[in-house]
């Protein structure tokens, strides 16, 4: 019978984001999800530092931890990496969750348990994880607790044939992942996963729920899982190297077009389009330039020389220019052909996303957006422009409340950089807002802009005070909002931020 | 006195037999109407073809949303500080709008390609636009079959409307919030006399321009009187 062999890389969403900001794995880090330690490492927890502690807790133990942001996306594109090379190795890996993954046991290949865990030790540290930690067992639930229980860079072999029983038995109740089971399993004075396997069946799983059952018929040398490998994902992706590097983004264009036309072709045999790409630029001496592009329908070959060239020129104009030695493309996210098939009478909206791209060849990508909605306090939170193509990201629910905001009709001029304005009282002063939310005076004339002539105010609402993220180091910002009417019958809306005023819109 | 109504007369000729020209020069469809929003049902009719010019952005706005809740894709080049909110309130459907925001030197290129694609253009032309220029898109809107409104000025347009006379209804002194403005929209239609429109722009329940009544004053009366 074959034996599981289980990897286990610990504290890895710590590791992972670790290594992709390319920070050294000896400062104390922690993850945070919503504000709560997720996982942290070693040096964090010599601190005191634990799993669901409080950020300002976490940064009190030790004020120099590394605070990073939980991804899933991150840490499972991270482990792609081992598993690719751990599928060299050994084909068939069968990954549990990012950090975790199980083969069957390559034993016989390097002539023992204690060997083969050595080789894949060292292969994954050569890949510069340095926790890594391996478990062999009869099944995957024994060698997952023989990897936690083993050393760092050390292989803990369960013993065939009735050891792991032994082992489990020893394992406290707190291995269990369900909450609820250990605390009660405690209350009852049951210590270790030997006295859950002692009760009868039947009342486990009427008690402890599901995962206590299936542990403690694991422990009775049932309900084993067997390992299934994963079918690696298809080589989609399509590069080109350029040997001389090239300088010129026509040249890299042009002998780009073959590599782009073998990328939607090898898709297309796949019945499948790309409709985001990831473009990964090679150059010499300078960073790397590396973006993601969406298309509203999917890519050409000719699109992706398209969005070649916009990096490219986008490189150029931030200075991050140089000679180019390899182009990469990535599909994203691929979908099936026929999702995204013509109508059979043709559509107009191909006809505009030619001209779209016409324009955007003109101005480049960002040039022409698409405005949305978002939710926000000002005019200008309340709106956003998104690249044509691109998907919107991370925006602003317009369902909540926004206490502050201004009552509709909205203002049809929201100027893209606020106009410095005055705005003074009956005696000529300038009008303040005081800390408390009054105002200094009733204001009496308004002047929109530096260039524009001063004039008198017919009527005035207000104040409408924000302060925006008073929380922040340096106070945030407060604000007070006011809508002004001219004489000339022309309203505005004047901002008193702090110190000054703004015109922010114009009910043009 | 006599030779400033002889020289109407001439314009007036000339006028006509300008229209003449164009309705020969014309294809068969040209011409034809787009969609307008209702509140403008007695102010003004786009038609494919067509050049306006605004000079509020709100009743540009407003012009953009007949065609656009009709379902036709709309553009707007060069207009940085365009109210998305107020656009969407206007009844302009933002999942038809592409926008241009900053085509800084290049605004009659982007222009020209986007009235290859979209039924209506709104224009904000940096400076001054040479007649030269504006008859090309002229020709170029004829041939498509699109209008364009043009923010500001614009040689020769076939309407200019202006929004005069606004009136915020629901601000006091320091209490209340703006609700609805009455305005009165004027449209100028080659060198006939202004015809103007009264609207609630937007109205307090919301909707967009109920049209009061046509507005005459003594100015126009004169005006109609010489020609």
């Amino acid at each position: 019978m074959s034996r599981t062999l289980v990897v286990w890389c610990a504290d890895w969403p710590v590791a992972a984001a670790l290594g992709e900001q390319g920070l050294p794995r000896h400062l104390p880090a922690a993850v945070f999800a919503q504000n709560r330690v997720q996982a942290c490492n070693q040096a964090a927890r010599e601190f005191g530092t634990k799993r669901g502690m409080r950020r300002r807790d976490a940064q009190a133990r030790c004020p120099e931890v590394q605070v990073l942001a939980a991804d899933d996306a991150r840490d499972a594109r991270v482990f792609e990496e081992v598993l690719v090379r751990l599928e060299e190795l050994r084909p068939g890996v069968m990954p549990l969750r990012p950090g975790l993954v199980a083969l069957r046991s390559p034993a016989r290949f390097y002539g023992g348990e204690a060997e083969a865990g050595a080789a894949i030790a060292e292969c994954v540290v050569g890949l510069g994880i340095w926790d890594v930690r391996i478990g062999i067992a009869d099944e995957l639930f024994t060698a997952e607790q023989a990897a936690r229980s083993a050393g760092l860079q050390e292989t803990y072999a369960v013993p065939a044939d009735g050891g792991s029983a032994a082992f489990l038995r020893a394992l406290p109740v707190h291995v269990l992942d369900d909450a609820n089971a250990v605390s009660l399993l405690q209350r009852l004075g049951l210590t270790t996963l030997g006295g859950l396997a002692d009760l009868p069946g039947v009342d486990v799983k009427a008690r402890f729920g599901a995962q206590a059952a299936w542990v403690r018929r694991v422990i009775h040398g049932e309900g084993a899982r067997p390992v299934t490998g994963r079918t690696p994902p298809p080589e989609l992706a399509t590069e080109v190297a350029f040997e001389p590097p090239l300088d010129s983004a026509e040249a890299v264009c042009f002998s780009a077009r073959q590599a782009a036309e073998g990328f939607v072709k090898g898709l297309a045999t796949r019945q499948e389009v790309c409709t985001e790409v990831r473009i990964e630029v090679e150059m010499d001496d300078v960073a790397d330039s590396c973006r993601t592009w969406a298309h509203p329908r999917w890519f050409s070959a000719v699109d992706l020389i398209d969005r070649l060239h916009w990096q490219l020129a986008g490189a150029v104009t931030s200075g991050r220019g140089g000679a180019v030695t390899r182009v990469r493309f990535v599909p994203e996210v691929a979908v099936p052909e026929a999702v995204h098939a013509d109508g059979l009478w043709g559509g107009t909206d191909e006809r505009v996303d030619r001209g779209i791209a016409r324009v955007q060849g003109l101005l480049g990508h960002e040039a022409v957006v698409a405005p949305v909605l978002q939710g926000g306090r000002s005019p200008r939170d309340r709106q956003a422009y998104v690249p044509w193509g691109d998907r919107p990201s991370t925006l602003r629910d317009r369902a909540l409340p926004w206490p502050g905001s201004i009552p509709p009709p909205a203002p049809a001029r929201v100027l893209a950089d606020p106009w410095p304005a005055e705005v003074c009282d009956q005696a000529g002063r300038p009008v303040v807002v005081l800390p408390r939310g009054g105002v200094s005076g009733d204001p009496v004339r308004y002047r929109p802009s530096a260039g524009q002539p001063w004039q008198r105010v017919a009527s005035w609402a207000g104040p409408w005070p924000v302060t925006e993220a008073w929380w922040e180091p340096g106070g945030g910002r407060r604000v007070a909002r006011f809508q002004l009417v001219g004489v000339d019958g022309r309203a505005w809306l004047a901002t008193f931020d702090t110190d000054h005023w703004l015109t922010e819109a114009s009910y043009d | 006195m006599v030779a400033g109504i002889e020289r109407h007369q001439k314009l007036a000729q000339i006028e006509q037999l300008r229209s003449k020209v164009r309705r020969l020069e014309q294809k068969p469809g040209l011409g034809a109407e787009l969609a307008t929003h209702e509140a403008l049902g007695g102010v003004v009719q786009l038609r494919a073809g067509g050049t306006y010019a605004a000079d509020s952005l709100s009743l540009a706005m407003l012009l953009l949303a007949g065609p656009s809740s009709a379902g036709e894709w709309t553009a707007v080049v060069g207009v940085e500080d365009f109210g998305v909110e107020a656009a969407a309130e206007a009844g302009v459907d933002l999942e038809r709008t592409i926008l241009v925001p900053r085509p800084k030197d290049s605004w009659l290129e982007a222009t020209a390609a986007l009235v290859d694609v979209v039924t209506l253009v709104l224009v904000r032309p940096t400076g001054r636009v040479a007649p030269g220029v504006a008859e090309k898109i002229g020709a170029r809107l004829r041939t498509r079959g699109a209008a364009l409104v043009a923010l500001g000025e614009w040689p020769r347009a076939d309407v200019r409307l202006r929004a005069t006379e606004p009136r915020w209804v629901g601000l006091g002194n320091g209490d209340g919030h703006l609700r609805a403005r009455r305005m009165v929209v004027e449209a100028v239609r080659g060198t006939a006399p202004p015809r103007r429109t009264a609207l609630w722009f937007p109205a307090e329940d919301g909707t967009l321009g109920r049209v009061l009544e046509p507005v005459t004053d003594i100015a126009d009366l004169r005006k109609q009187e010489s020609a």
